[in-house]
């Protein structure tokens, strides 16, 4: 009988941890439209796959009158289950057990699950709900705090790790997700900045809400800090599944392959994109065209949206879309959009995941305050990440690739294993209006009818060089290629290049222009 | 409906959509180093010159509270002093025009 007892006290035990910080605080974050630390676990995993670790941890913080206290597993819950089938670690963060507050033990327990998914080599998904450092724990808790941003840093490029922040994540607790790379964010629910309104107000006297200073719309839009925004935490686990079913769980395989279903007949290649290469159209239904199902998961859809980002499937197969948007400041490379490129590109290359690029830019965005906001360096971060990325890179000219955004985007010159390129191709040094202006400066500039020659000289500029067949010539485009073959040469590019093997140079790391 | 928004790139006018950063983006201003801003909100606890004064550049001009520390503003061209907008006292926001030196 004594294990029967033994039995019934571990079960007892259990469903006092499993109440957190009791029914009355569950019942504050139910009322913030907010799930409780293990509900949300419990949603983004496979019914009945939560294995929870370290249920029993407690502080051992003494001063302040903590010693008196007791923190149902000290505020975080960790384990690892599986999503989809696939294994993954995870963590989230109690609110409802001092605010979900970091001190030291529940820092351990954080990086005890991270340790444990980098040696298995699984994703990583961490849950922020969290008032900040418990300050009661002093530097101890500053401590806990540089040990999951390192562990963040060690792990970054070798597994998944995927942040969602479903409440306050502020401070310094803001540069874990921010070292992570998928940040997911809820309206009303997520709350990220350095310094709060509070500080804000009275060091600098500027009054601003919560919502406004970093709220997830905010961070969606603005800041480009995150990168999937939800309207609930429902949308949000969703959104997480997705995202995990097209990613590899780590960086030495690839990701699943799926059964390849061909795009929507709704999306004809043929009638998305105008001849005239100053109007504008969704480049997004080019990829809906091109890519399996016509499913296209976008990335950072509100920020930058002169670039678009995001995964597809090519025969099954996950592959990483990059494209000029033209709808959208007529696509131009910025500091922001070339920002974010970057990092996807590198996401991609670092997970064995082959670029597609489809390009249709007139270059990058002139002006002062692109100059002071450093395009140069930003810009330069593109032609850095696709010259360093080894995945399979397959290009597609779509229409204008003009100036150093034609070097930038995918092109032959950064090593890119494909370039085709549709007849509608510009692919030149600038477009015909600036590039005639200043060739035949001076025979406009003293004509007796500067207006009409120069009409004639941009004529004979766009009939000599705004088309694909001079780039062809050099080879810098392998290929000329109706629309309508897009999809089923690339699906034959990615089969040449599945087993693509790049020797670089031996080094530590370069130096990306961060 | 409203007109569809039109970027301008190399003398090619493309029909497109503009994002809010760039409609709303600062326009550039050169600089003018007489004036001495408040480069932070904060008090102003002095002002160590008085008009007519003549100041060599890097003389101290205002002494200026803000985050914890006395800030202090100093002249970046030597002239003279031809306006005070401030007196001790002062509570300022942040880019007030608080002395002017020519």
């Amino acid at each position: 009988m004594a294990l029967e007892k033994k039995i019934r006290e571990l079960k007892e035990k259990r469903e006092k941890m499993l109440l957190g910080g009791g029914e009355e605080a569950i019942e504050k974050q139910k009322a913030m439209g907010k799930n409780t630390a293990r509900e949300r676990i419990m949603s983004i995993l496979d019914q009945g796959s939560f294995s929870e670790y370290d249920m029993f941890v407690e502080h051992d913080a003494r001063d302040f009158g903590m010693d008196k206290k007791h923190l149902p597993s000290d505020g975080v819950v960790i384990g690892t289950g599986t999503v989809q089938g696939l294994p993954v670690a995870i963590f989230a963060q109690d609110f409802t057990v001092a605010g979900g507050s970091l001190g030291l033990m529940h820092s351990r327990k954080i990086t005890k699950i991270m340790d444990h998914a980098l040696k298995m080599r699984i994703p990583l998904i961490g849950i922020n709900d969290s008032g900040g450092a418990r300050i009661q724990e002093g530097v101890n808790s500053l401590a806990g705090y540089g040990e999951i941003f390192f562990r963040n840093t060690i792990s970054s490029g070798v597994i998944p790790q995927i942040s969602v922040i479903l409440g306050p994540c502020a401070g310094g607790a803001v540069y874990s997700p921010a070292l992570t790379d998928f940040v997911f964010v809820v309206e009303n629910i997520s709350k990220m900045f350095i310094t709060g309104p509070e500080v804000i107000k009275t060091v600098l006297g500027e009054e601003i809400s919560m919502e406004a200073l970093g709220g997830a719309r905010v961070h969606c839009e603005v800041s480009g800090n995150a990168h999937f925004f939800a309207m609930s935490e429902e949308e949000c686990f969703s959104q997480i599944k997705k995202l995990v079913s097209f990613i590899p769980r780590n960086n030495d395989v690839k990701a699943r392959v799926h059964d390849p279903v061909p795009p929507d007949k709704k999306y004809d290649i043929e009638k998305i994109v105008p001849g005239d290469p100053t109007l504008p159209y969704d480049v997004k239904d080019v990829i809906r065209a091109v890519a399996d199902n016509s499913d296209f998961f976008e990335i950072q859809e509100m920020y930058a949206r002169n670039i678009v980002i995001g995964f597809g499937r090519l025969g099954g197969k996950t592959v990483g879309f990059v494209a000029n948007q033209p709808m959208e400041m007529a696509g131009v490379l910025d500091v922001d959009s070339s920002d974010k490129a970057a990092r996807f590109i590198r996401y991609c290359d670092a997970f064995s995941i082959p670029l597609v690029t489809l390009v249709d830019l007139p270059g990058y965005l002139p002006g002062v305050d692109q100059e002071h906001a450093g395009v140069i360096r930003h810009g330069a971060k593109v032609l850095y990440a696709y010259s360093e990325a080894t995945v399979p890179k397959l290009t597609v000219i779509l229409r204008k690739a003009y100036g150093g955004g034609y070097i930038a985007m995918s092109s032959r010159h950064l090593r890119a294993d494909f370039v085709f390129a549709w007849p509608t191709a510009e692919i030149a040094v600038m477009g015909p209006e600036g590039a005639a202006n200043i060739i035949f400066r001076k025979e406009i500039t003293t004509a007796a009818n500067p207006d009409e020659v120069r009409r004639q000289k941009v004529e004979e500029y766009k009939e000599k060089f705004a088309n694909p067949y001079v780039a062809a010539s050099r080879g810098y485009v392998d290929s000329v290629i109706e629309p309508s073959e897009t999809r089923k040469l690339l699906l034959h590019a990615l089969e040449v290049s599945e087993d693509k093997v790049v020797q670089m140079p031996r080094k530590k790391h370069g130096i990306p222009p961060f | 409906m409203k007109e569809p928004d039109k970027l301008n790139i190399d003398q090619t006018h493309y029909t497109t959509r503009v994002s809010r950063r760039w409609a709303e983006r600062k326009h550039y201003t050169p600089p003018e180093p007489g004036k001495i801003y408040s480069f932070i909100p904060g008090t102003v606890v002095e002002v160590l010159v008085r008009e007519g004064d003549s100041v060599s550049a890097g003389d101290d001009i205002v002494i200026l509270d803000a985050m914890k520390m006395k800030n202090r503003l100093k002249s970046h061209i030597s002239g003279k002093v031809i306006s005070i907008n401030v007196s001790p006292g002062d509570r300022v926001p942040k880019g007030v025009m608080l002395v002017e030196i020519a």
